[in-house]
């Protein structure tokens, strides 16, 4: 304890004097970025997933085709889950002699527990959302159904033997848009009413659902305690088998934003390690003393590691503290895509915050300072007297672990990891080289400057370690932003562009093949701008080379519905640049007519596919057999029709299907109205919402990409004044001696000028290149396309030359400014 | 005891057969010219180094038998010290500089205690100045109370006045003197001969040796010795 007060006693005595401010700076900085990219990342994930879960109107969902037991809901509640139920069955609705083949959606209180119901007046009209479900006698037709029963708000509706009254009209439910297999229009009843409309007799196709929702443990539990009891006809379907459609933008978003922080990090963690060795340099007299005045090396220590642990708790607690304003004010930001239901912050990005502060301070600071233990008492009589250096692993380490916890713990991908620390190191070595190089260079050419000029470069040469540690901290920390600010514009570039204003907004299925030409025409005159016309063939997968797909087992939940239900199928001449082959050939000319198929790769993981294998399909009676002969990466996110199974041209011609297409348009009300009338088998699915939900994540994702921007710009400036500190007092004494000797101040001042410059300039030059290089290579492991950027290289160089020019000049002026007298005597 | 270094031109012999003893309360000076070997005679009676042969008893304790941290217990309870360059930590005030060896030795009453011996030297209305703004014959005051402020019972000191003009020089020999008038013992390196005259005896160093016959072996061995003898 003793040693505890010594070291509260030097903190803030050292406080005080200013001389720990840049580690504490670089501490507090670094562990904000993280805390508060950890907090945005957590709740960017957790937007994803509840995106997702929206789709399904639910976090988890057991379907079946016959009751599901009421213990399953009393035991999904017991665990603290909310639910709902839901049933749905096919039945023809009227309006008078009108009638229509329909979607009947029962549903109780609490549904949609995720997303919402968007109503309105009137079809197709603007929606607006409600937490309500229809009440007992009334009935909620969607826009298709209204429309092709000419029936408004006010109406009644015939469902089974019972009539409702049409009081809203269903704009949109969260649980439409996951597949384009319902093809009839829904209208949402209450539950209660179910069985007054005896829609429910032996032998009747029903689907039940049991809607539940809650925290990942409360559902793993469900899962866990389903698995015991489920019948053989139920099915779960969680968050990860939702819709691939949602959350490319998201997850690189995040990905990027770990990057971010994790670059500010290393940049903070540099200026940690030069910060760490000028005050080892400067406490080498002072640790001297201690001794001399009697101080074991025991008590040097003790005092030493327990000011690095209360500076790792204050750092963190303060760059916790920052991190948590930056994440509710990033919430605020993102305000209406996050959910005002999500969990509250945990401690956990706090206690994670002081982690990593203890693992830089240990990796970083913790070498030098028990070095410094070992500086002789001896020191105080003879200056020359310093501690021995340390072993080349004792320094390195430290600091190689600290750094690949820190990098794996923020990424939490090995590979990736690994081709960081990799790329990093990589740098280092080479900046080092080059800047060595650079110095030497420098001092070659000093003899024919001007006096102030020579001065500058004979210091950049006579501490050239020094000059080359900072060349490679400057070109390092410049590197890692130069490739970032390149990356961020790519990102954004690449969002923008995955979303012009033009994509898609409707879908349109179920278009009978000999109205097709009448249905295109139609669309064309109401301005739309259609995308492509793709046949939809139901069809079912029955062998995979020659095994029957109900004799094998599928481990992942999509294969086994591939496998087990029926499914869109398609034939088309060519795929369209939102489908790029990973595996085996596009169509050729020589291959119509021919038995072959393109899988996309998620249909190709799901059932462990490769190229050859022989499938059957079962396409209403008829079998075909046929080999896969290519892999698709596909773009769902292009909003054009797509299918997981596309079959080779000429083949599924002459079978019974129909077709669906996809357009941009923004039609009035009564228009949509008359396509409905005019094409009643035609289901139209409106996907703008969805897209103005995707558009607003982007431009938010935009916005906080940028505000994590501005801490790798704050770590860079400590870097920069851990550097100039690292000198100062080598400064001081030689400006003396100059001013002594006759130098005026204008001649000091323009010599450090000459020197800050050209090692920013050196660095700005090693920077510019090694950023082209490292933004390659994030760009690729981000999946972004790489756009060289010759202005910003350019701007990184002259910025890095003025602004390590002018703060380093500014920084150290004050050394002109101490007399003389006071340095030398 | 001898000191050997060794240097590019192979081993150098600094301090060369010396053996003495200091009584307790005797003032010694350490003077000769450059490069005779005093500071490293100093730094090896105060076991801030160690002999390549020989043996070094302080207070009654053998410094050469001991290990570092042994050594600096030994300082702690009974030595101060005194540098020619001050030595003050420039971030503490001059009140911490003279608290550091009291707070190192866990006593709790050690800003009253160093507020009073600074006050002793003079500079009671000077606590809260760091080294940066106090003169030269300021900061070597300072020195000397945080030296004395643990009542040691040796006092080193290295060319206390060195830095220092004639004036300030002699002010502050003279309070190393009136420390020095009770049981204190003051062993110090000058070059200044009006210093090492007041002392009680003067040692002569010149290459190593101690001139003129100033070897002494005889002196009494109470505890609170300092002696150097021969292994």
């Amino acid at each position: 304890m003793h040693s505890l007060r010594l070291a509260l006693r030097a903190m803030r005595r050292e406080w005080r004097s200013g001389e720990l401010a840049v580690l504490w700076l670089s501490l507090s900085i670094a562990v904000a970025a993280l805390t508060g990219v950890g907090f945005l990342v957590d709740r960017i994930g957790h937007a994803v997933n509840l995106q997702a879960s929206e789709v399904l109107a639910a976090d988890l969902r057991v379907e079946s085709d016959a009751p599901i037991a009421a213990t399953e809901q009393a035991q999904a509640r017991q665990l603290g889950l909310s639910t709902s139920s839901l049933i749905s069955m096919l039945s023809s609705v009227f309006n008078g002699d009108a009638n229509q083949l329909t979607n009947v959606r029962a549903v109780d209180a609490g549904y949609p527990l995720r997303g919402q119901l968007l109503i309105a007046d009137h079809p197709f009209a603007a929606g607006k959302p409600t937490r309500d479900i229809p009440a007992a006698g009334e009935a909620w037709p969607d826009s298709r159904l209204a429309a092709a029963l000419s029936v408004n708000v006010g109406g009644s509706l015939t469902v089974g033997s019972r009539d409702f009254k049409v009081t809203r009209i269903l704009i949109s439910r969260p649980d439409q848009s996951s597949t384009f297999v319902e093809l009839a229009p829904a209208v949402l009843i209450n539950a209660a009413d179910l069985e007054s409309t005896r829609l429910i007799q032996p032998g009747s196709r029903v689907e039940y659902a049991l809607l539940m929702a809650g925290s990942t443990r409360e559902l793993d539990a469900f899962r866990h305690w389903h698995e015991s009891v489920k019948s053989a006809h139920e099915r779960v379907a969680g968050v990860a088998d939702a819709s691939p459609q949602i959350g490319d933008a998201s997850r690189r978003a995040a990905r990027f934003l770990a990057l971010a922080s994790l670059v500010s990090v290393l940049l903070c963690a540099v200026a940690i390690a030069m910060s760490a060795r000028s005050y080892v340099r400067r406490h080498l007299d002072v640790v001297a003393l201690m001794k001399t005045l009697g101080a074991s090396r025991g008590l040097v220590l003790a005092v030493n590691l327990w000011q690095l642990l209360l500076m790792a708790a204050v750092a963190s607690a303060v760059g916790a503290a920052v991190g948590w304003v930056t994440q509710l004010w990033l919430v605020r930001i993102l305000q209406g895509f996050l959910r005002s239901d999500l969990p509250p912050a945990t401690a956990w990005p706090a206690l994670l915050g002081f982690i990593v502060a203890v693992a830089i301070l240990s990796g970083l600071a913790l070498p030098p300072l028990l070095q410094l233990t070992r500086v002789p008492a001896l020191r105080v009589l003879r200056r020359d007297a310093g501690a021995p250096p340390l072993a080349l692993w004792a320094a390195g380490l430290p600091v190689l672990l600290a750094l690949a916890g820190v990098v794996y713990g923020t990424l939490g991908d090995l590979r990736l990891s690994a081709w960081f620390l990799a790329g990093v190191g990589a740098a280092v070595i080479v900046l080092a080289l080059c800047g060595t190089l650079l110095v030497r260079l420098a001092s070659r050419v000093r003899s024919t400057a001007g006096a102030a000029w020579r001065y500058g470069i004979a210091n950049l040469a006579r501490r050239r370690s020094e000059s080359v540690t900072q060349i490679v901290a400057f070109g390092l920390g410049l590197t890692l932003l130069l490739a970032l600010a390149i990356l961020r514009d790519d990102l954004i570039v690449d969002w923008r562009a995955t979303l012009p204003a033009d994509v898609p907004n409707y879908f349109f299925v179920n278009i009978a093949s000999d109205r097709r030409d009448d249905f295109e025409r139609e669309l064309q005159l109401l301005g739309a701008q259609v995308t492509r016309m793709l046949p939809v063939i139901r069809g079912r997968l029955v062998d995979i080379n020659d095994q029957p797909t109900s004799e094998m087992q599928f481990q992942d939940q999509r294969g086994r519905r591939f496998a087990e239900r029926e499914q869109n199928l398609s034939w088309a001449e060519d795929f369209g640049d939102d489908n790029r082959i990973v595996a085996g050939h596009a169509w050729t000319a020589a291959d119509r007519g021919k038995a072959l198929v393109s899988l996309s790769v998620e249909y190709r993981d799901s059932l462990g596919l490769k190229l050859g294998d022989r499938l059957r399909f079962d396409v209403a009676g008829e079998s075909f057999n046929v080999t896969v002969a290519s892999f698709r990466e596909v773009k769902w996110d292009s909003f054009r029709p797509n299918f997981f199974v596309v079959f080779a041209p000429g083949l599924l011609d002459a079978t019974a299907g129909t077709y669906m297409t996809s357009a941009f348009l923004q039609p009035s009300a009564g228009a949509m109205a008359r396509l409905v009338q005019h094409f009643p088998g035609v289901s139209i699915f409106n996907v703008g919402d969805l897209l103005a939900q995707v558009r607003a994540v982007i431009d938010k994702a935009v916005t906080a990409v940028q505000s994590v921007f501005v801490f790798t710009l704050a770590a860079g400036l400590t870097l920069l004044l851990a550097a100039v500190q690292a000198s100062r007092e080598e400064r001081l004494y030689e400006t003396a001696v100059l001013r002594v000797l006759g130098a005026n101040r204008r001649m000091i001042f323009t010599s450090m000028l000459v020197e800050f410059a050209l090692i920013g300039a050196l660095a700005g030059v090693l920077a510019a290149v090694g950023s082209s290089a490292g933004g390659a290579w994030l760009a690729r492991s981000l999946d972004l396309k790489f756009r060289f950027d010759w202005t910003l290289s350019l701007l990184g160089v002259i910025g890095s030359l003025l602004i390590v020019g002018a703060a380093g000049t500014i920084a150290t002026r004050s050394v002109v400014r101490v007399p003389p007298r006071t340095v030398l005597y | 005891m001898c000191k050997e270094v060794s240097s590019p031109e192979g081993p150098l012999t600094i301090v060369r057969e010396v053996s003495f003893a200091v009584a307790r309360g005797e003032s010694v000076a350490l003077v000769g010219p450059s490069g005779a070997g005093k500071s490293t005679l100093l730094a090896l009676l105060a076991g801030l180094d160690l002999p390549t042969t020989g043996d070094v008893i302080l207070a009654g304790q053998t410094l050469t038998a001991m290990n570092e941290d042994g050594r600096a217990r030994v300082r702690a309870q009974h030595v101060g010290f005194v540098f020619q360059s001050f030595h003050l930590v420039p971030s503490l005030t001059a009140l911490e500089n003279v608290m550091l060896p009291l707070e190192l030795a866990g006593a709790s009453d050690a800003r009253s205690r160093a507020a009073d011996v600074l006050a002793g030297v003079g500079l009671g209305k000077r606590l809260g100045h760091y080294a940066r703004q106090l003169s030269g014959g300021e900061q070597q005051r300072v020195a000397l109370a945080r030296a004395t402020v643990a009542r040691p019972a040796v006092l080193f000191a290295d060319e206390p006045t060195g830095n220092l003009d004639t004036v300030t020089g002699e002010r502050i020999a003279r309070l190393l003197f009136e420390l020095n008038s009770g049981e204190t013992t003051l062993v110090l390196v000058t070059h200044d001969h009006s210093l090492a005259e007041r002392c009680a005896r003067v040692l002569t160093m010149d290459a190593g040796t101690l001139l003129g016959g100033s070897n002494d072996t005889t002196t009494t061995a109470s505890p609170a010795d300092s002696r150097a003898t021969h292994a």
